[in-house]
């Protein structure tokens, strides 16, 4: 086994165990400064980061909906953690030079084209469908993926088991013309 | 920025760093897991669930952190985990690699991570109907899969690294 990939990457048990050093610094972190134990997680923000966007334009109706109201629309721990995740891979990537300007993926392409209109508009529904999933089940591939079964969840392994096994199923339907 | 905000931030940033040397954020290896040609994502996240795995239920255990489980809510955790299945295999990236492909230059990640606030702005708008119908099915609550099976985690813990482990030299003797 390789402790570096072929373009200069680490290997993904190398890097994932790191993660999970990572995850147990950050409840440790988290419970001793601020007092309460978070875990690791990305999609609350999205529904803090559109409660945010529609309060300049509609702040009454985000203040009377139920759900940006328990949600609680605010720039907190989580939503600077999924800031820091754009700035620690772009310093990750131009170091090691693995930075690419990418418009179309090559997976994508052989299957639609080089079409960045129909990419947009696969990556723009996908992220609409996968969102209202994951509001709908509490979690992501990082807070149930990596977080809930770190805990041994009962409803991570459901959910994960879900997310990979629809994934599989609709990735085979989707791109399956594509591969030879 | 108050304490909250700038430990958010540094964890971030050694979070999107490890996710990029790793080599997870990319739409190809995102969609060749779910195509079951590149186990990279599969060899991380597992890694990562090994280690995490073992600090986390130990410090719980001593009663220095505390477990926080996600609702076994049946029709949520069912139908939100088919929909997110299906979505992640079109878009190519989940919610957090998808910020951290944007900073790799992958900027389709752009158009995930609109469609993603606008799939959250939808959600909020439709939470009042699946609070009475989705949500309302079946909920066992904040349960751990040791109290459900009634079997230590002291237990669990050692046959998921043996399995794990299993799978991995699988993959490597498979070189998948």
């Amino acid at each position: 086994m390789k402790w570096k990939t072929e373009d200069g990457g680490w290997s993904p048990y190398l890097a994932g165990a790191l993660v999970g050093l990572l995850a147990i610094a950050s409840v440790l972190s988290t419970t001793q400064l601020l007092g309460k134990t978070s875990y690791l997680g990305a999609s609350t923000t999205f529904v803090r980061a559109a409660g945010l966007f529609e309060q300049t334009i509609a702040a009454d109706h985000v203040g009377s909906n139920e759900y940006f109201t328990k949600t609680k629309v605010r720039i907190d721990w989580q939503f600077m953690l999924v800031v820091g995740i754009v700035m620690g891979a772009l310093i990750s990537s131009t170091t090691d030079k693995s930075f690419r300007l990418e418009s179309v993926p090559p997976t994508w392409e052989k299957r639609f084209g080089p079409s960045i209109g129909k990419r947009a508009a696969g990556a723009f529904a996908g992220g609409v469908i996968a969102m209202v999933g994951a509001r709908l089940a509490d979690g992501c591939p990082s807070g149930h993926g990596l977080s809930g079964m770190m805990q041994l969840s009962l409803s991570s392994f459901v959910a994960l088991a879900m997310f990979f096994g629809v994934g599989v199923w609709v990735a085979h339907i989707v791109y399956g013309r594509g591969q030879s | 920025m108050n304490t909250a905000q700038w430990l958010g931030l540094f964890t971030g940033v050694l979070f999107g760093f490890l996710l990029q040397k790793g080599r997870v954020l990319r739409f190809d290896k995102q969609v060749g897991a779910m195509l079951l040609t590149d186990m990279t994502i599969f060899k991380f996240m597992l890694s990562a669930i090994l280690v995490g795995m073992v600090g986390i239920l130990w410090l719980s255990n001593m009663e220095i952190i505390t477990l926080s489980h996600k609702p076994m809510n049946v029709g949520a955790v069912v139908l939100g985990g088919a929909l997110f299945g299906a979505g992640w295999a079109i878009m190519g990236f989940c919610p957090g690699t998808s910020l951290g492909a944007l900073g790799e230059g992958r900027w389709h990640a752009v158009f995930a991570i609109l469609g993603m606030v606008a799939g959250a702005a939808l959600y909020a708008e439709l939470y009042p109907f699946f609070k009475a119908t989705v949500l309302a099915w079946k909920d066992f609550g904040k349960i751990g899969l040791s109290e459900s099976i009634h079997l230590s985690q002291w237990i669990i813990l050692p046959l998921f690294w043996v399995g794990t482990i299993a799978l991995f030299f699988w993959f490597e003797k498979k070189n998948l």
